[in-house]
């Protein structure tokens, strides 16, 4: 009997039935908290429906699914609506897993979803991972809120989004101190020389011998110990850590973009010669498109590269505004909060920046094996 | 045997005035590796009059393809004299006097198939207008008009090699050099391309180089076939054939066929210094 049934639709019923054999905030009851108590039963009816009939179409998904959003929300207001010292009982957390098990049933419904028009399918392919990091999100908030976890060690999700939209002009002038005027100006700077030094080293012999040691050392240097000598010698100010990212960036440049240069094979290269194609048009024509899956690889490594050296020489000196600079004063203040907020503000331009790198890459270097399945 | 290049100089009434389009006398090439001198090639005395299909034909290593490659500038002669065109093989690479055809198709993949075919124009530094007329022009000449926006990696082995020999004609160089070219195809392919490069050397009336190890590629395809032998590498037959012009795979079947073919065999055999 049971095989027939929807494994997880059964999960949520019987977790459902458990949590309302326990109180749902320590010491209370369910009449008190009348919202979970109607989840909760209507959980215990539709997925005990599905659980007999099984999730086969859409619509049956986007009903589960439409469930555990309602469900989430009234145990967010539950554990928003406790008084100070209460923690959420037993029930309300089997709820929550009964609510996983309804979630995961229907997020699995979607993502087997097959259609024909690519937009559709697109967007069924972002709705599985946004699905999955909005309940990470959610788990984030009530774990934190429902235990009293103290916000100087963890702040819930929901106090942080509250920072952030406080503080959007204090965000945004860090954000610009930061990144568009030192990791941008540092990035461009760092990989743009790596990249012209590069073809100096290929057409040099010499170089590639006395040079890439002495970078390999360049990169070797830690940058707590970099940071101070370049605040000391460019001052406070960005340029300063722009300097420190140029540090960063400039090496891997250099090494992928060598390696790259030689990554032509031998039979193309003697279909130039074979032309009397000289040194210019045979480095234009196939030894830097050759290249270039390799100094896109060195352009992704270095969009994070460059996000975080500047965030850490910010803490040798700065004027009073920049991503490290915030970081550095805010948690001496204790407004852990505040120090969350700039790290929402380093992993949005942190992916962005990684993004807009790939989708470049993804342009430029189409005809690389590794992308060619998907024209 | 010894090399014997005379008994093939007749050169009949007909072909009497052709100009000489590639001349070597006594050419070898040694190269040096960390095991000592390696002679690739001992002695070729080679000539390839204008519009001519030169098969060269042996096993392995018998320095075949290094021949080629002298010829087109690729590799260093380090004794006797090699001409191309009257000119030294450097002048002539410079010059863009031939079309290389390697093994393998070797387009570059960030170019779709017309761009890969007018490279060689670009270098040249030949305006758009031109490149494209080109491109239209000798894909329909190889089988490939309408294919000119796919990119390599979208066709078939046998497709972008054909695509490779538009690239080397499209120039219009009057010496083909050929290593190869079918040598990784399936026979199917191989003979279907086969009738389409004899074909097209009827309409072009271009010299070819042609590097094999296929008795039946070199008999079919060739006007002259230059039998050679390993370590060292040299000439040990070089056979006139007179198959009409515009013959097709059905003249694999015929005794005249069969004979040039044995005799090719028999030189091979000879020359076979494995047994020794």
């Amino acid at each position: 009997m049971i095989a027939g049934l929807d494994r997880w639709c059964v999960a949520a019923v019987a977790l459902s039935l458990a949590a309302l054999l326990f109180p749902p905030v320590a010491g209370g009851g369910w009449i008190e908290d009348p919202g979970v108590l109607v989840a909760a039963v209507l959980v215990i009816a539709l997925a005990g429906f599905f659980a007999w009939n099984g999730v086969t179409a859409l619509w049956h998904s986007a009903v589960l699914v439409l469930l555990v959003v309602f469900g989430a929300a009234v145990s967010l207001d539950l554990v928003h609506s406790m008084d100070g010292g209460d923690r959420a009982g037993s029930g309300f957390w089997l709820f929550n897993l009964a609510l996983w098990a309804a979630a995961w049933r229907g997020i699995d419904g979607v993502a087997v979803f097959r259609s024909v028009d690519p937009r559709h399918q697109k967007f069924v392919n972002l709705l599985a991972p946004a699905a999955f990091g909005l309940w990470m999100i959610y788990l984030w908030e009530i774990a934190t809120v429902g235990f009293g976890v103290p916000q100087v060690l963890l702040p819930a999700p929901g106090m942080i989004g509250e920072r952030f939209l406080g503080s959007l002009d204090i965000l945004w002038d860090d954000f610009r101190q930061t990144f568009l005027k030192a990791v941008l100006a540092g990035y461009i700077i760092g990989c743009g020389s790596g990249f012209l030094i590069s073809i100096l080293v290929d057409r040099v012999p010499f170089l590639r011998r006395g040079l890439l040691p002495l970078g390999n050392l360049v990169s070797a240097l830690p940058i707590v110990g970099v940071a101070p000598i370049m605040v000391m010698w460019f001052g406070f100010d960005w340029q300063s850590k722009a300097a420190v990212v140029v540090i960063m960036t400039f090496f891997p440049m250099l090494v992928n973009t060598v390696t790259g240069l030689a990554a032509a094979g031998a039979l193309e290269r003697e279909l130039l010669r074979s032309y009397a194609a000289g040194y210019w048009q045979t480095l234009f024509k196939l030894r830097l498109p050759a290249a270039l899956p390799f100094i896109f690889n060195a352009l992704k490594i270095n969009s994070t590269l460059a996000l975080i050296g500047a965030i850490v020489a910010e803490f040798f000196g700065t004027p009073i505004v920049g991503m490290g600079f915030r970081i550095s004063t805010e948690v001496g203040r204790m407004n852990v909060d505040m120090v969350w907020a700039e790290i929402v503000v380093a992993a949005l331009a942190g992916s962005v920046f990684y993004g807009v790198v790939a989708m470049g890459e993804r342009a430029f270097t189409f005809w690389h094996p590794s992308f060619r399945e998907r024209r | 045997m010894t090399p014997s290049p005379a008994r093939s100089r007749t050169p009949s009434a007909a072909e009497g005035g052709r100009r000489t389009v590639v001349e070597t006398d006594k050419l070898s090439l040694t190269f040096e590796t960390a095991d000592g001198p390696v002679h690739a090639l001992s002695e070729i005395d080679l000539r390839v009059e204008h519009g001519d299909f030169v098969s060269l034909i042996g096993p392995s290593g018998c320095g075949k393809t290094t021949l080629l490659r002298a010829i087109a500038d690729l590799e260093q002669a380090t004794a006797g004299r090699i001409e191309v065109n009257g000119v030294s093989p450097h002048q002539a690479r410079l010059d863009r006097s031939y079309g290389y055809v390697f093994q393998a198709p070797a387009l570059y993949p960030w170019r779709n198939i017309e761009r890969n075919v007018t490279l060689p124009l670009e270098i040249m530094g030949m305006s758009r207008q031109e490149r494209a007329d080109c491109a239209g022009k000798y894909l329909e000449l190889v089988d490939l008009a309408g294919f000119g926006k796919k990119f390599p990696w979208q066709l078939s082995g046998g497709m972008q090699q054909r695509a490779s020999i538009a690239r080397a004609l499209c120039f219009d160089p009057e010496l083909l050099l050929m290593d190869e070219p079918f040598g990784a195809l399936d026979e199917i392919v191989r003979d279907h391309l086969n009738e389409q490069l004899l074909q097209l050397w009827d309409k072009t009336r271009k010299t070819v180089v042609f590097v094999t190890h296929s008795i039946p590629e070199a008999v079919f395809l060739s006007t002259r076939i230059v039998v050679m032998s390993p370590r060292p590498g040299r000439i040990i037959d070089v056979i006139e054939t007179d198959f009409p012009r515009d013959r097709t795979l059905d003249v694999r079947e015929t005794p005249a066929f069969l004979e040039v073919a044995h005799r090719v065999r028999e030189g091979l055999r000879a020359g076979h210094s494995y047994d020794g």
